[in-house]
């Protein structure tokens, strides 16, 4: 049955790619679909996408097997709000894409579009794939604008075309930093953002440069918006104060075509039942517990899991340079009441939902890219790791720099010399 | 290590309470001498009480002692605010309160050496912004202690995260930032009844981009040798300053009546240093700033008791080791500036495995709430790249380590007889994500209860607004 086995541990160090047709065979299977978790099953993958997920181990002739006995298989995480490819580092080391300033083509912020900025040769990448981190969406972080510009959903995989799906998604903020970027206030800032939409719905069909146009917003940003008000692209709301979100909620009432997500949300549990009505998924940092302003006075580690108990799809992953501990975040999401699986499908599914590519990436359906991530354990556990990941079907070099460096510090720390100069080898 | 000057009151205090005092030492002069003018090292004394506990006996439990000993099924029996023993089968007196903590664990407290709880506390705006004195490079004259406001709710999160002691520091902008305070972690209404009795002063310093950038083009310090530059010059007029009160010391002594130098709070704290009793802190992250900085200490005779932060502890860990000089690391950190692009996730089993010391903190208000989950990263990474260092180990960088490098190993930091009976009973094994600290005690008070929400700490700044505190 079969043909040629290697271990987890054999793949850590194989760069190339395997054959098309890879069976990873033995694990406790986390799907992110209907099928839920199989507590051993086989995973086959051909031509880069999933073929299907069963129980037992029976692998078809042709398929190279990675033995995965005893470990967890997920998919690969999906970033869900990250600033990955657009910086490197941030803080007084040159340009930095994720922050724009203001610009004569853009008046509101929405025409700004990440795509193009986009660098997969970045060292984020390959220091957050060797995690487990496959994909992510991605976006601007300051702006001195309403809208944070359009995010992209990129793969992490070393790939000359990194970005998944541009123009995947717009973000605004709507609580204390949003206002103050914004008049100010909140009695501002919400008038702003209703009247951007507002006039992109009764926009002119056709705006050319030679168009009469007056708006808020420049052309190109209504350009930008038209899918947002359509709601085929996701519009990204960060609020903090329970009355910011029963705003957002009525913001989506008023306009129930629109796809909205809150962002970050510290008081969503107050409002959770509301939010699951009005269909408004969260993406949250669980781990948020401290009044840092008078906006999250009710911040608490128990938010992920009254908002999940409630109904509320729940997406876990902020961070750019760390967006590998997101698995650390959902554990303690867990460790304060949230369903194992849940935090898992925060993980994968819910942030692939979010961005409109559930059943593209964050899960093991069928057609599905194969992107999957075999884990030495609990991947929530934070003693445990990725092990080996496939990223659109093909294993991945177990490489990065951090890596580069620990290997090049250890080796010089086991020799006796220890003040000889660091070689290049 | 110091040298053997001695001055601004090595001489005891005769008679007095007074900072400025005058003692009455007269060896019938010859010459009439003024009241001679000696300096009160201690003018914000602790008024620390512990909590009320009462003798306690924890059964069926792992021991983690801290110094590299577990107990698999042992006891932890402490009365009276110390430890009295731990063992596998203890004999107590009857009537001790017994809680069976069959399942769980116990290890010492956690001790943070890197917070800025208070100084830098939540809501974080800026009227609360009381951590960096950024008014010039040098300002070894500032006290964290006296922006420390102990409303902060970070203080009762990190209670509950089983931190039973923290070095609260001044900010990195300075290249003298001001002295820390090391503190007890019982909420409470004042700085002075939080403050750790007994516990040395540090003084934080910082290498490298953040005092170059905020002086950059405020006069300077605007490169790294011009960091250098400063902490030098500071050295050599701690220096100066030192031989003016050596001098008024050998006069007074010989029967003159000399005039008092005129105190400089600034080069009081550094000769403080320089005397051997205020311990330095440095916030350094590059190895080779780090390797200088070892050379200033060597050339002005102090020790450096930690790095903080020490991103490339992992690649000068022999001369770190050499120096005897802590390293205070995150887990994970990197990349949010130049100076920490090289952090890996080895640096803290690396350091340890160099036979350097190794401290895991926060310099978070999220992070301090998780230190053992940080610690067991570090531990984990570590036998990945196979340093396979046994976790009763690895807890070393959580309490005696710190305790070590603030000088309060003498009364905290592990699970020895007649030592504070600070420390935390988890749910589980803490290197689990999944752990949560379910006793902690402080001084062998009962300071946070898990199954015992209405216990939880509120801050006054919490009280009567959404959610009081963690609990809602």
């Amino acid at each position: 049955m079969k043909t040629f086995v290697l271990t987890a541990a054999l793949l850590c160090v194989s760069a190339t790619a395997l054959a098309d047709k890879i069976a990873v065979v033995g694990g406790k299977v986390f799907t992110g679909t209907a099928q839920g978790t199989l507590e051993s099953a086989t995973v086959l993958i051909d031509n880069n996408t999933v073929v299907s997920v069963s129980n037992g181990a029976d692998v078809p002739a042709g398929y190279t097997v990675i033995d995965a006995t005893g470990k967890y298989v997920t998919p690969g995480l999906v970033g869900a709000y990250t600033q990955l490819g657009l910086v490197e580092v941030g803080m007084s080391a040159g340009t930095v894409d994720s922050s724009v300033t203001t610009l004569p083509i853009s008046a509101t912020g929405a025409a700004y579009d990440v795509s193009y900025a986009v660098n997969p040769d970045s060292s984020l990448m390959a220091i957050s794939r060797v995690e487990g981190v496959t994909s992510a969406a991605t976006t601007i972080s300051r702006t001195e604008y309403l809208f944070h510009g359009q995010g992209a959903v990129i793969t992490l995989a070393s790939d000359a075309q990194p970005v998944l799906k541009p123009k995947a998604f717009v973000a605004v903020n709507v609580g204390n930093a949003g206002a103050d970027d914004a008049g100010g206030s909140r009695a501002a800032v919400w008038v702003m953002l209703e009247n951007a939409i507002n006039e992109v719905k009764e926009a002119p069909k056709s705006l050319s440069p030679t168009s009469d146009w007056h708006g808020i917003n420049s052309r190109l940003d209504v350009q930008a918006l038209r899918p947002v008000v359509k709601g085929e692209v996701p519009l990204l709301i960060h609020a903090d104060r329970a009355a910011d979100i029963r705003q957002v909620i009525a913001f989506k009432q008023r306009h129930p075509g629109m796809n909205v997500v809150l962002v970050k949300g510290m008081e969503a549990w107050r409002v959770a039942d509301e939010l699951a009505s009005a269909k408004i998924p969260v993406i949250i940092d669980p781990e948020f517990n401290l009044p840092g302003g008078f906006d999250q006075m009710g911040a608490t580690l128990a938010n992920a899991a009254r908002l999940h108990n409630a109904g509320v799809t729940i997406a876990i992953g902020m961070e750019t340079h760390n967006i590998r501990l997101a698995t650390q975040h959902a554990g303690n999401a867990v460790g304060h009441g949230l369903s194992h699986e849940a935090a898992l499908a925060a993980l994968t599914v819910n942030p692939a939902r979010i961005f409109g590519m559930e059943g593209t990436i964050g899960s093991l359906a069928k057609g599905a890219r194969a992107d999957l991530v075999i884990w030495s354990g609990d991947p929530l556990e934070v003693t445990e790791a990725a092990e080996t990941v496939l990223i659109n079907g093909k294993v991945i070099e177990h490489t990065s720099r951090q890596i580069k460096l620990q290997e090049r510090y250890q080796s010089f720390a086991d020799t006796p010399q220890a003040s000889q100069y660091i070689r290049l080898d | 290590m110091n040298n053997t000057h001695k001055r601004l009151s090595i001489i005891m205090l005769c008679c007095c309470a007074f900072w400025l005092t005058a003692c009455s030492e007269d060896k019938a002069a010859k010459t009439e001498q003024a009241a001679k003018v000696s300096i009160d090292k201690n003018p914000f004394p602790s008024r620390y009480t512990p909590l009320a506990g009462e003798p306690t006996l924890i059964t069926n439990v792992t021991i983690l002692d801290g110094i590299g000993n577990k107990i698999d099924k042992g006891m932890v029996y402490f009365a009276d605010g110390k430890i009295v023993e731990i063992g596998e089968t203890l004999s107590v007196p009857d009537g001790v309160l017994t809680i069976d903590g069959q399942g769980k664990w116990v290890t010492p407290g956690i001790i943070d050496v890197h917070s800025h709880l208070g100084v830098y506390p939540n809501p974080s705006t800026h009227s609360h912004s009381d951590g960096n004195e950024i008014v010039k490079p040098v300002t070894a004259n500032v006290w964290a202690e006296h922006s420390v406001w102990p409303q902060d709710p970070g203080f009762g999160r990190a209670l509950a995260g089983g931190v039973t002691s923290l070095q609260i520091l001044p900010g990195s902008a300075n290249l003298f930032g001001g002295r820390s305070v090391v503190l007890k972690n019982v909420p409470h209404r004042t700085m002075q009844e939080m403050k750790f009795p007994d516990a040395p002063y540090g003084l934080k310093m910082a290498c490298g981009e953040n005092p170059k950038r905020v002086y950059g083009k405020r006069g300077g310090p605007s490169t790294r040798m011009g960091n250098v530059a400063g902490y030098r010059q500071a050295w050599s007029d701690a220096q100066d300053y030192m031989r003016k009160w050596d001098q008024y010391e050998a006069d007074y002594e010989a029967g003159k009546n000399p005039k008092a130098p005129k105190r400089d709070l600034n080069l009081e704290t550094l000769a403080g240093v320089l005397d051997g009793d205020i311990r330095v802190h440095m916030h350094c992250y590059r190895a080779d700033e780090m390797a200088v900085m070892m050379d200033v200490m060597k050339e002005f005779n102090y020790q450096i008791y930690s790095f903080q932060h020490a991103v490339e502890a992992y690649k000068i860990s022999d001369i770190l080791a050499e120096n005897n000089v802590c390293s205070a690391m995150w887990a994970d950190w990197w990349g949010f500036k130049m100076e920490a692009y090289d952090g890996i996730r080895e640096n803290v089993p690396m350091v340890h495995n160099t036979g350097a010391c190794a401290i895991v903190h926060s310099d978070s208000d999220l992070g301090i709430q998780r230190l053992n989950q940080e610690a067991a990263k570090a531990w984990a990474d570590g036998r990945r790249a196979g340093i396979d260092i046994p976790q009763q180990d690895a807890w070393i960088w959580l309490s005696a380590n710190p305790a070590k490098s603030l000088g309060i190993f003498d009364k905290t930091g592990s699970l020895e007889s007649g030592k504070n009976a600070d420390l935390v009973m988890w749910t589980a094994n803490p290197f689990s994500t999944y752990a949560r600290a379910e006793k902690v005690y402080i001084d062998g008070g009962l300071a946070y209860d898990l199954n015992d929400p209405q216990s939880w700490p509120v801050a006054d700044f919490e009280l009567g607004q959404v959610g009081e505190g963690d609990s809602k």
